[in-house]
């Protein structure tokens, strides 16, 4: 009797156990939290909210209130933008979507239980999980940097106060000041960015402080639309632009924030002005979640699920996926196929194949624009190039105004997709 | 993954029929360039040609072949029309011929408010008699081929497609990137509320590289006429906000 009694109750509970659980799932709806409100996270959270009508419960975390995007940035250090015409704000995303907010900073991930744990205390359940923090900085990549001097030494390559912070810096160099930027090792964010940036740096050098000089010190031999910048540079700023490439030691290079140094290959450099862009990585929720290999974090390309958890999809800047550049564009864009297959895997709506594309435009010098692009397709092995397009030198002023013009309709309208 | 799969098979149904897209229209010769004088007479009410013609609402017509779209200096063009001349439209047979066709779904935005030019035939006389106004026409009989491509011309069977708009609204969110769907037209044309048939002319254009601009020539490239026809259906019906 005993036994019979043991296994009635035993039979009993895994009975009201499986009861149980379905009416739990009935009531509550399915759960998609995704982590950083950028141009992945913020595009990914709206559109799995808005295209699920109401089926799904979307969490975003961010810590910031306001998103100041990085791309367009740099126009503000060439005075084409304020500041405040580049940030933005959740509150249609909440108002409109229904999606819940939740301003704080994710700092991991149980993967087991399926919880995202919060800065703030507490933590998030979900049933999928959207990753899209960004970069974070390679430890120890400039020998002399390190986060406790990106006040004197800004990298101004997460958009905001550093930003604010590097124009502040360019603006009160002495007349015929250096300005220096350590540029970055492959993969980063942005491929044109560091030469935009020099372009925009030298527009308002060259209009405010016309004998000053700027410095590239570059580890990579060669770098995205490089004619064309080079070409701009020349036509623009003569002989304001150095740039010391590997050959030339430009990959040795170390800095002291303390005497406002640069050491390029044995070569010490007194500057008024050190922009460091180190070796970059996946933003650090990546690694405290264990979804990173070596410095990214590997994605199938036909849903931007992480390699190593089906339950995560990761976006962007952080993930590894083959041939699309590190971009807001491309993150967008990959954003749109997390969303479809989050939602299919959560509702069982219709899931279509992977499209993806990426346009970067680039302004030189006044109405002076730029771009290259190219669109993608998902392979079982990677995200991989199809068919592109880049801007040819030696075009007429109409068409480079016309893609500066386009740039702007872009901006307008990237962050509509993200915000509105 | 059934309906990954059934999917694909629609597709690869879809791609296995036959092409047929586009009317083959090698070897049509010149129109007649007397009655292309008739003809022109529609347009006369806006645009003058011969000795010393001046700019009326529309620019003067003299040395049209081969001049850039939007480029007559002091003439006031509309912004689709300074697009096209920083896209590097160039005016000849064949672009010439698909703006008279429908001159919106070459410029999307043209001041030019005319419905085009339906029969092939006008459009080959009229164009046949503005030649005689340019001093070195491209593309002019004397110079081999003489045909003139009609790349935005499409088949019934293409334009009968019935879009599929849900999967119409997966392929926009890649034209939303950069096309608002408040309708603005701020430095990007709109492409939310036009005729899908409009709408699908214009992106074959683009998949054919009769519109010039580089970027859409890449999007429409990988588009099949099943996913042309899902964004026409979409967007036609698309609600604005903001």
């Amino acid at each position: 009797m005993t036994l019979n009694r043991r296994a009635f109750l035993g039979t009993a509970t895994a009975a009201s156990a499986t009861l149980a659980a379905p009416m739990v799932r009935a009531q509550a709806k399915p759960r998609a939290v995704v982590i950083g409100g950028g141009a992945g996270g913020a595009t990914a959270a709206r559109y799995i909210a808005k295209d699920s009508k109401g089926e799904i419960d979307v969490t975003l975390i961010e810590p910031t209130r306001t998103y100041y995007t990085c791309f367009f940035s740099n126009l503000y250090l060439g005075g084409f933008r304020t500041m405040d015409s580049l940030g933005h704000s959740y509150a249609t995303l909440a108002a409109t979507h229904g999606i819940n907010v939740v301003h704080d900073w994710a700092i991991g991930v149980d993967r087991d239980a399926k919880t995202v744990s919060l800065a703030g205390g507490g933590s998030v359940p979900y049933d999928r999980l959207v990753i899209s923090p960004g970069i974070d900085f390679v430890d120890g990549a400039v020998p002399g940097w390190d986060l406790s001097t990106q006040t004197a030494m800004p990298h101004a390559y997460k958009a905001g106060t550093q930003t604010e912070l590097l124009k502040r810096q360019i603006e009160s160099m002495p007349e015929g000041g250096t300005y220096v930027m350590v540029a970055p090792p492959n993969p980063y964010r942005c491929p044109p960015g560091p030469y935009e940036r020099v372009s925009m740096v030298a527009h308002y050098l060259k209009a405010n402080n016309p004998t000053a000089k700027i410095i590239i010190a570059d580890p990579k031999p060669k770098f995205s639309k490089q004619g064309l910048f080079e070409e701009g540079w020349q036509k623009h700023y003569g002989g304001m632009i150095e740039r010391i490439g590997p050959d030339f030691g430009g990959e040795n290079v170390s800095v002291n924030a303390a005497d406002m140094t640069v050491d390029i290959d044995g070569e010490v450099v007194n500057a008024d002005v050190v922009n460091v862009i180190p070796a970059m990585k996946a933003g650090a929720i990546c690694d405290a979640a264990a979804l990173t290999e070596g410095n990214w974090a590997p994605v199938s390309g036909h849903t931007m699920q992480s390699r190593l958890d089906e339950n995560v999809h990761i976006l962007g800047d952080a993930c590894a996926q083959g041939d699309m550049p590190k971009s807001g564009f491309s993150a967008n864009s990959q954003a749109k196929v997390a969303a479809m297959a989050v939602r299919g895997a959560l509702t069982g709506s219709r899931v279509f194949p992977a499209k993806f594309s990426n346009t970067c435009w680039s302004l030189i010098d006044t109405d002076d624009g730029v771009k290259v692009g190219a669109s993608y397709e998902a392979t079982d092995e990677k995200i991989a190039k199809v068919d592109g397009f880049v801007s040819q030198t030696g075009e007429d002023a109409a068409l480079r105004k016309a893609t500066y013009e386009e740039s702007v309709g872009w901006y307008a309208g990237i962050t509509a997709d993200m915000f509105s | 993954m059934m309906k990954m799969r059934s999917f694909f098979a629609a597709l690869a149904l879809a791609l296995a029929l036959p092409a047929g897209a586009f009317a083959d229209s090698d070897g049509e010769l010149l129109g007649d360039a007397e009655r292309g004088a008739d003809v022109f007479r529609k347009c006369t009410g806006c645009h003058k040609v011969g000795p010393d013609a001046p700019n009326r609402a529309g620019p003067h017509l003299n040395e049209i072949f081969g001049r850039k779209a939007g480029s007559i200096e002091g003439f006031k063009y509309s912004k689709s029309m300074q697009r096209a001349f920083g896209d590097g439209l160039v005016w000849d047979a064949e672009t010439l011929d698909a703006y008279i066709e429908n001159p919106r779904a070459l410029i999307s935005g043209t001041r030019m408010s005319f419905r085009g030019l339906k029969d092939p035939q006008d459009r080959h006389d009229v164009l046949a008699y503005l030649r005689q106004f340019t001093a070195s026409p491209q593309n002019i009989p004397e110079a081999a081929p003489t045909a003139n491509a009609h790349e935005v011309v499409l088949s019934p069977e293409i334009l009968a497609i019935v879009g599929d708009a849900e999967y119409g609204e997966y392929l926009a969110a890649e034209c939303l990137t950069c096309h608002k769907r408040s309708g603005s037209d701020d430095g990007i044309p709109s492409i939310v509320n036009w005729y899908e048939e409009d709408f699908v002319v214009a992106m074959h254009a683009y998949k054919r590289k009769v519109r010039p601009h580089p970027v859409m020539q890449m999007m429409a490239s990988r588009l099949s006429d099943e996913e042309i026809a899902a964004l026409a259906a979409y967007f036609a019906k698309i609600e604005q906000d903001g």
